[in-house]
Parts: structure tokens; C-alpha cells; sequence
């Protein structure tokens, strides 16, 4: 309700239908359902390109080119034992996972997903209802997806302190560190865009943006898309950066201990957050979406391309070191994004 | 000839390249200037294009490395010695063996069991023979010393088996009366390979 009330006093898009309670409920449930799925995609997708850049088949046995593979994980993760340890404490331990999936899920309200439709009046009882493409429009809206994604950082903590192991500690404590350094420069990344378009809205940024590829914001700029891109991978703990649970130093992290679904439920939360951090990418800096003609079909090969480059520097970059990273956060990075909100600064009040 | 050019062992063209690794560097100033070449040097994007290219020559241009292993196979030395082969005379379909004992007499383990009967043309014929795969050690004397090219060594390397009689029986050796015009000769014991011209060529023998 709340959401409801709020979008009626919006002001920037007054010719699109009546947002109702349903049609937010039936686009949190398309949300839930369809990013799960994309998720659960993203597997199989991250399988496959991985071993095509290894020149290996992948998965190739269930189903037609394995498509059927998630299926196949989605049983065996449901149907697993779901092992609380011994000391661990066991509601921290079991909720922590809930965190991580939830905040990743919460932070995909706020971000524009799919484009807004009418349901065809000949359904029964939800017939006519008009679906927004944005769960809740909020105004500030990617403050409000960057400190969910920040809070996302209390599921793998929690899930690391709660569990009585070694490896799921230090898989704790790098998360924080980790989490919260990336943070910074995320958010000073993205700050010189937010100073230039003057709006946290992302139907503001993608306002901005109209009108052909030259008016996309990463011509303005180059140096925080890249930040935003290196921090992104940070957040999502993607490759060059995935020291929170890299196996080779310490076990699986701060999900050593945990099994079946709920496992399942960081990895739900780890797609669905680089599903975000591409979408804001694309957005942000790519032109977003544009209403008509094959624009949702551009910002879908924009995202896919953002996801893409996730896998393809997975395949090909090696990690870096705990030290490396706390170095390029706050002496290269933290120090670069500064200086492009300072300059951009100067070149608007010129 | 002297034997000096054989204990020579740099055989290569001796195209040795020193790399240029820096020192690193100690100053702050050097330390900054490494940083902004490495940051502004294309290696992280040519590792990029390398593992894109290998992904466009999997795909596209067949080079896939995987090979589908129960269902695919890759082919094998005619050397390779895997379970023994029992062949038949293409012309009467008659197995070839003749109960010489040869075998027997050489198998190194003692692996194989023969037992032979004059039939009613006074032919030998071979009334038992099983080989003890659980001890054969797949030398392959059994297949050189036999003098009809009788008993060989056959190809199917799968032998996982819930019993050791699987394959041991004469019976189960012998090419099938109905794949007769299937059954392959061999070239005898220390046969080369079809590609030994080319793998000679990768591994001299002299210098």
C-alpha cells in the first residue's frame, strides 16, 4: 500500500495507467519467479560458456545439450540433507541464507526488470490489471538497490560466524572486508553519473539517456563505468575477486557448512545480485530501455552482455590476492573515483 | 663418427630468448609508474581474446576437445593388448587353432588352460581352453609364439566384469560364425601402427 500511495504523487510519467496493489503483487511474483529461473539459467548458462572457453562440452547428457541440468540440480539441491552443524548457532546458521536471497530478491524490486504490460481483460479476476515494470518506482531508486545490495553482506557474515568452522570464519571476515570496501567505490562510481543526470531514479537515468547511443552515459563517463564495473564484480563476488569462497584457500568460504537449499539459496542470491549489477550497468550506462519497438529486446542483449562479460572473466583472469584487493580498493580505485566526482563537479559549474 | 655429437643433448635450434624481467621497482614513483604501465597494458584483454578465440575454435571450427567416452571412443594402437582374441579361418569358418599347445607352454603367469582330443578325423580339436584373466598380465607371448595367427590380442579394453570367467572361455574369445566377414586380421605381434611413418618423423631414432 504504501508503494501504491507513493507512485500516485510521482510526477515524470503521468500518462502510464493506475498502479494497483495487484498488479505489484503479480510483478513481485513475475520477479520472484522469473529471476529464480534466470538464476537457476544462469547456472547452466555459466556452465557451458566455461566450458566452451575450456573447449569442453559441458553439461551434455540430461536433456537436449543438457538443458534439462537444472532441473536435475534443482532436485538434487532440494531433495539433499540439510545438515545444521553440531556447534553452530543453529537460527543465525539458518536464517543467513533467507538473508542473502531476500536482500538480493529486495533489491530487484527497485530496478526496472521486464517492460510494463496490461493483463488481457478476458482473464478472470486479474483481467485488465497493469503490471509496472518497476515493483516499486521509488524515487531513490539505486540508493535504495545499492544499500540492499549492501545489506546482502549480512548473509554470507552471519552465515560465516554462525557456523563453528575455520574456513566459514575467514570466509566471514573477507566478506566484510570485501563487502564493505566495494561499497565505497561503488557508490562513488556512481556518483558522477547521479550528479549529472541529477535524478536516483533509474526511469530519470534512462530519460537521460533517450535518443541514440550517443547520448549513452558511458561516453560522459568512461572512468565510473569501469569503476562501477570492477566494484561490480567485487560485490557479486565474481572472479578476479571471488575470495569469499575460494576453494583453493579456504574450503567453499563462508559456505563451507552449508548444504542442500540453503546453499542453493546463496547461489539464487549470488545470480539474482550479478542479474542486478547488470541491469544497473545497463541502465546506468548503457541507455537502458527504451518503450518501443525492440527496446526490450536491447536491454535484454545489454544485460546478457553484462552477464556475459562475467563469465568470460571467469574463464580468463586469474584471483587476486586478500592484499591485492584491499590495495586496488582503496589506493587505486577509491582515490580515481574521488577525482571523477571532483572533476565532474568542475566541468558542471563551468 | 664420434660419440661427442650423441652426448650432446641441446638439440634444439638454441633460439633462446632472455626475458627482460624488471626489478622491482623500490621508490614510490616507480612503484606508481609500474602500476600505470601494467594498468595501461592490454594483457588482462589479450587474455580475454585468448580464451574467446579458443571458445570460436571450439565451436566453429571443430575443435573440440571432449570426447564422449561410452560413446565415443578414440581408436587405439593395433599394438594394444587388451583381452585376447580367438580368430576363425575365413574360408571354412573353423577355428584356427590347432591344439599345438604353444601357448600354454609360454604363458608366463600360467593363465592359460588347454585341453585337446583327437576328434573323429583325427584332427585335434580343442576340447577346453580358458584363460585366468584375474591372472593374465597381458604380455602378449601367447599371441607371438602362436603359429596359425590363432590367438591374438583383441581391442576391447573395457574389461570391468562382475565375475573373471566373463571373458575367459573359448567360446567368448572366438569371433562370432555370424561376424566372420567382420573379423579383423592381425598383423602380428609388433605390428606398426597405420601413423608410424608420421610419429617417427615427431621422434627420430638418430640424430
Amino acid at each position: 500500500m504504501e508503494v501504491v500511495s507513493y507512485r500516485s504523487v510521482e510526477t515524470f510519467v503521468q500518462h502510464i495507467p493506475e498502479v494497483t496493489a495487484l498488479g505489484v503483487w503479480i510483478k513481485a511474483i513475475i520477479i520472484l519467479a522469473v529471476i529464480s529461473a534466470i538464476a537457476g539459467f544462469g547456472t547452466y548458462v555459466e556452465r557451458k560458456v566455461l566450458a566452451f572457453m575450456q573447449r569442453r562440452l559441458g553439461p551434455m547428457h540430461v536433456g537436449p545439450y543438457g538443458l534439462l541440468q537444472i532441473i536435475a540440480d534443482g532436485i538434487k539441491l532440494f531433495t539433499k540433507e540439510d545438515i545444521v552443524p553440531q556447534n553452530a548457532n543453529k537460527f543465525i546458521f539458518m536464517v543467513a541464507p533467507v538473508i542473502t536471497a531476500a536482500t538480493a530478491f529486495i533489491a530487484l524490486a527497485a530496478v526496472p526488470v521486464f517492460p510494463d504490460f496490461t493483463i488481457p481483460e478476458w482473464i478472470p479476476v486479474i483481467g485488465g490489471t497493469f503490471v509496472p515494470s518497476i515493483a516499486a518506482d521509488l524515487n531513490i531508486g539505486i540508493l535504495f538497490v545499492l544499500g540492499m545490495m549492501a545489506a546482502g553482506l549480512y548473509g554470507p557474515l552471519l552465515a560465516g560466524m554462525a557456523q563453528a568452522n575455520k574456513w566459514g570464519l575467514i570466509g566471514a571476515a573477507r566478506t566484510a572486508v570485501q563487502f564493505l570496501s566495494y561499497e565505497v567505490v561503488t557508490g562513488l562510481s556512481i556518483l558522477a553519473p547521479i550528479m549529472i543526470v541529477g535524478s536516483l531514479s533509474f526511469v530519470d537515468f534512462n530519460a537521460a539517456q533517450a535518443g541514440g547511443i550517443a547520448n549513452w552515459l558511458v561516453w560522459k563517463q568512461p572512468v565510473a563505468f569501469v569503476l562501477f564495473l570492477i566494484a561490480g564484480f567485487a560485490e557479486t563476488n565474481r572472479t578476479p575477486f571471488d575470495l569469499l569462497e575460494h576453494e583453493a584457500e579456504v574450503v567453499s568460504g563462508y559456505a563451507t557448512e552449508y548444504s542442500g537449499m540453503r546453499w542453493g539459496m546463496f547461489f539464487i542470491g549470488e545470480y539474482a545480485n550479478m542479474i542486478t549489477i547488470s541491469v544497473i550497468a545497463a541502465v546506468v550506462f548503457l541507455g537502458g530501455y527504451s518503450a518501443d519497438g525492440m527496446g526490450w529486446l536491447w536491454i535484454m542483449l545489454k544485460i546478457a552482455f553484462f552477464f556475459m562479460l562475467m563469465l568470460w572473466v571467469r574463464a580468463a583472469w586469474p584471483h587476486v590476492r586478500p592484499d591485492q584487493l584491499m590495495w586496488l580498493c582503496w589506493k587505486v580505485l577509491m582515490p580515481i573515483a574521488v577525482i571523477n566526482v571532483v572533476i565532474t563537479g568542475i566541468v558542471m559549474m563551468v | 663418427m664420434g660419440l661427442e655429437q650423441f652426448k650432446n643433448r641441446n638439440v634444439g635450434q638454441q633460439e633462446y630468448v632472455m626475458l627482460d624481467l624488471e626489478h622491482t621497482p623500490q621508490s614510490p614513483i616507480g612503484k606508481f609508474k609500474q602500476v600505470v604501465k601494467r594498468t595501461f597494458k592490454p594483457e588482462l584483454f589479450v587474455g580475454l581474446g585468448v580464451t574467446m578465440r579458443e571458445m570460436i575454435n571450439a565451436l566453429f571450427r571443430g575443435q573440440m576437445h571432449t570426447i564422449k567416452y561410452p560413446f565415443e571412443k578414440l581408436p587405439i594402437s593395433p599394438r594394444y593388448r587388451a583381452i585376447h582374441e580367438m580368430l576363425r579361418l575365413l574360408e571354412s569358418g573353423h577355428y584356427r587353432c590347432i591344439g599345438c599347445g604353444l601357448c600354454e607352454k609360454i604363458c608366463i603367469s600360467n593363465c592359460i588352460t588347454m585341453d585337446t582330443r583327437y576328434d573323429e578325423n583325427q584332427r585335434k580339436e580343442v576340447s577346453e581352453y580358458t584363460i585366468n584373466f584375474g591372472r593374465c598380465i597381458f604380455c602378449g607371448y601367447c599371441a607371438e609364439v602362436c603359429p596359425e595367427l590363432a590367438i591374438v590380442h583383441g581391442q576391447r579394453y573395457e574389461t570391468a566384469s562382475e565375475q573373471r570367467a566373463s571373458f575367459s572361455l573359448f567360446e567368448d574369445m572366438l569371433t562370432p560364425i555370424d561376424k566372420l566377414n567382420l573379423q579383423q586380421e592381425y598383423d602380428g605381434f609388433g605390428a606398426v601402427t597405420p601413423n608410424a611413418d608420421e610419429n617417427i618423423k615427431k621422434t627420430p631414432l638418430a640424430y
